[in-house]
């Protein structure tokens, strides 16, 4: 072995020498960071599955709700004592009175108004709506008797999930103990039942927990997308566009991007407080409506957009478009031909981001008054209507202890919607990107 | 109009030049070199009989660069001219000037003239598009769209309506790479994607690209610089066949290239054309001492 440094070897140590010192140093750091690094993303691997399993655990129960099966007498007396199965008294007539007879019948030993009241709420207020639509469906079950699963009340639903605690003092409950012994009765006589709960995908709001459900906030959420999309795309990418491929490069276009990169920073409340400025008190547009909340949005997913699209029209190397421009493109065919497809898979990642996004909030909607307690199902853009995460909000504010499982079920359903959306982001970006 | 305009421009450059040589006086065909201190004019003749391209006091602006000072040159027909020069010395920017490639620089500011057939095309009312399209050019870096063989050298004539129908434009691409010399190697599989070729196969796509519109003159910024050896003979010898056909103006960094494939070479050195001339004279004989310490290999 030779030295690299001649005579100087003698009086100071080689450089072998000092990189062969310095390297222990030099692993150790390494071997620090990674260790930070790995601690930071378990760390925060914890927290989200502590996150999905908090959520998971209290609202999958949610999917299930109970039912009670009853002996209802359709009693002719009782709907339709005339006989002449008019629509109108059909329509009119006491079905909670059904209910009511088949609860009795079903506990004969019950006496007393109060009791009779505690009885009767066994059974949601929804399962006399549920006989009126069979009857009016069919006039002939009039006079006939039939075994029927109506939904249960959800205090009962709550007991038989085990979220209610049977040794609670009377007080602390909104159940007494003499329900409760009836829910086992009837539990013991196989007249209860966990099914999958389909209202709760297909109905509004309600007050009544076993009744609500995130319908009108799926469709409010849907439409207001729609409203985004078909707003923000277009025009986030033609001014992306515009500013990267035709504006001149001048103070004032530094001017308008800088101002887009701050408006992407904008709280998102600001966007509602101009949205109800502008849109409801200025352009009179209705309240509460998927109309205003998809502006909303719009106004709020744009910088995204644009400043994805830049960035991805960046990305498209000068050299596709010298040689387009080489062959005589002009300029606008240019981008058509050749930088739009190729910055697309960008543009359109930072799209389903920005609505991703757009998906998850809440603030804005709050100012324009989407916040409201809204039963029906909305069928157009300008119905009152309410969005997925305004109606988690909602329900999270609500008292009855049903309302804990629907909350951590419509986040469930909500996190399911941002999942699908970001995989679709990737999907998107893997199969169209182009290598050149 | 124009053609007045340029034919006074003529002149006076001829009478510039023939002030120049007289100044320099016998020295010129001596063997003494020129001094590069002195004048700013060129040395040898810038003119050909009957050119195709002509350009006069043509200077660029990069911002507050001066990147080309007060150059002219004749390009002429069924002739390979050459610009050599150190890197930096605006053979790039002068010929990106001949078909206004500059235009897409913002900074960049082109003043003098620049004639393709007697027409000015830096006039107001010249369209860039159909100027590309009769002045093509092609790229240091093989830029094949990312699309298939077949589009890629169908694109030009399609923006530009050259075919009259399917067959036609069939015709088209098939001549545009058999002159290229890249049929033969491409020819079963045209729809795939140009990208997918190799260098010297993307460079010669490129070329076929270009001609499939049928210029007048091919600008060539350094085509063979991202090839081997092998690739760029190919190239030598289709700039050598395209010559029957088309003016060529090539900036190359390779002296040998540029005696193998040239008629004229000019040698450019901070922005200035130094000198030109017959290619086998410029190797041979430099006048300027400039143009000699360069090719022989002094500095550059």
């Amino acid at each position: 072995m030779t030295s690299l440094n001649g005579s100087t070897a003698g009086r100071r140590p080689k450089n072998r020498d000092l990189i062969a010192a310095g390297l222990k140093r030099r692993h150790a750091a390494e071997k620090r960071f990674q260790l930070m690094g790995a601690m930071a993303v378990g760390l925060s691997l914890a927290f989200l599955s502590f996150l999905f399993v908090s959520i998971i655990a209290k609202g999958y129960s949610a999917f299930q709700r109970t039912h009670v099966l009853l002996d209802i007498q359709f009693e002719e007396v009782l709907i339709d004592p005339v006989g002449e199965r008019d629509a109108q008294t059909l329509s009119d007539a006491n079905y909670a009175v059904l209910v009511r007879n088949a609860l009795k019948e079903l506990f004969p030993d019950v006496s007393g108004r109060r009791d009779q009241r505690a009885l009767y709420k066994l059974v949601s207020s929804s399962a006399s709506l549920y006989l009126r639509e069979l009857v009016i469906d069919d006039p002939a079950l009039i006079g006939t008797s039939m075994q029927l699963w109506v939904t249960a009340d959800d205090e009962v639903d709550m007991l038989i999930k085990g979220h209610l605690d049977r040794d609670a003092p009377g007080s602390a409950r909104r159940f007494g103990a003499k329900q409760i012994a009836w829910v086992d009765e009837l539990e013991q006589a196989g007249r209860l039942t966990k099914r999958f709960n389909m209202p709760f995908f297909t109905s509004g709001d309600s007050r009544e927990p076993e009744q609500a459900g995130i319908g009108g906030a799926l469709v409010g959420s849907f439409l207001m997308l729609i409203v985004t999309v078909v707003l923000a795309f277009p025009i986030g990418a033609a001014t992306a566009v515009y500013l990267e491929e035709f504006a001149p490069k001048n103070k004032w276009t530094d001017l308008i991007e800088v101002n887009i990169n701050n408006l992407a920073a904008v709280p998102s409340i600001v966007f509602g407080l101009l949205g109800l400025a502008v849109f409801i008190n200025f352009f009179h547009l209705p309240r509460s409506a998927p109309l205003v909340g998809g502006l909303v949005l719009t106004l709020m997913t744009l910088p995204t957009i644009i400043i994805a699209g830049r960035a991805a029209l960046q990305a498209v190397p000068p050299s596709i478009r010298e040689a387009a421009l080489g062959v005589g493109a002009s300029k606008m065919q240019m981008v058509a031909h050749h930088v739009l497809p190729l910055a697309l898979p960008g543009l359109l990642t930072g799209t389903i981001i920005g609505m991703a996004r757009a998906l998850g909030e809440t603030a804005p909607l709050l100012m324009i008054g989407m916040v409201a307690f809204i039963v029906d199902v909305p069928s157009g853009f300008t119905d009152p209507s309410t969005a997925l995460p305004v109606q988690i909000y909602l329900w999270a504010d609500s008292p009855e202890r049903a309302f804990v499982e629907l909350t951590s079920a419509a986040i469930m359903v909500l996190l399911a919607f941002l999942l699908v959306m970001n995989g679709a982001a990737v999907v998107l970006r893997n199969r169209f990107e182009k290598r050149w | 109009m124009l053609m007045d305009t340029t034919q006074v421009l003529d002149k006076e450059n001829k009478q510039r030049l023939a002030a120049i040589s007289e100044a320099e006086g016998e020295t010129a065909s001596s063997d003494t070199h020129v001094d590069e201190t002195k004048g700013e004019g060129t040395v040898g003749d810038i003119t050909v009989p009957n050119p195709i391209m002509t350009a006069r006091n043509v200077d660029v602006y990069y911002g507050e660069k001066h990147a080309i000072v007060n150059v002219g040159l004749d390009v002429g027909h069924n002739q390979v001219v050459a610009m050599i020069g150190p890197s930096g010395c605006g053979k790039s920017t002068f010929l990106r000037c001949l078909n206004r490639m500059n235009d897409t620089i913002e900074s960049c500011r082109v003043t003098g003239t620049v004639t393709l057939d007697g027409q000015d095309i830096y006039d107001k009312h010249v369209d860039v598009v159909p100027l590309r399209a009769r002045v093509g050019i092609v790229f240091q870096k093989p830029n094949p769209f990312p699309k298939s063989i077949y589009d890629n050298v169908a694109y030009g004539p399609r923006i530009h309506g050259l075919a009259t129908d399917k067959t036609h434009l069939d015709e088209i691409v098939q001549s545009s790479l058999e002159r290229a010399g890249l049929f033969g190697e491409v020819k079963d599989r045209l729809d795939q994607p140009g990208t997918d070729l190799s260098g010297g196969q993307q460079q010669r796509l490129c070329i076929a690209r270009t001609i499939a519109l049928g210029p007048e003159v091919i600008l060539m910024d350094e085509p063979c610089s991202a090839l081997d050896p092998i690739a760029t003979a190919k190239i030598e010898d289709l700039m050598d066949e395209l010559r029957q056909n088309y003016a060529i103006v090539v900036v190359t960094h390779n002296m040998q290239q540029a005696a193998r494939v040239s008629q004229r070479t000019a040698f450019f050195h901070l922005g200035k054309l130094i000198e030109v001339g017959e290619t086998d004279r410029i190797f041979t004989n430099p006048r300027h001492k400039l143009t000699e310490d360069y090719i022989t290999g002094r500095f550059g």
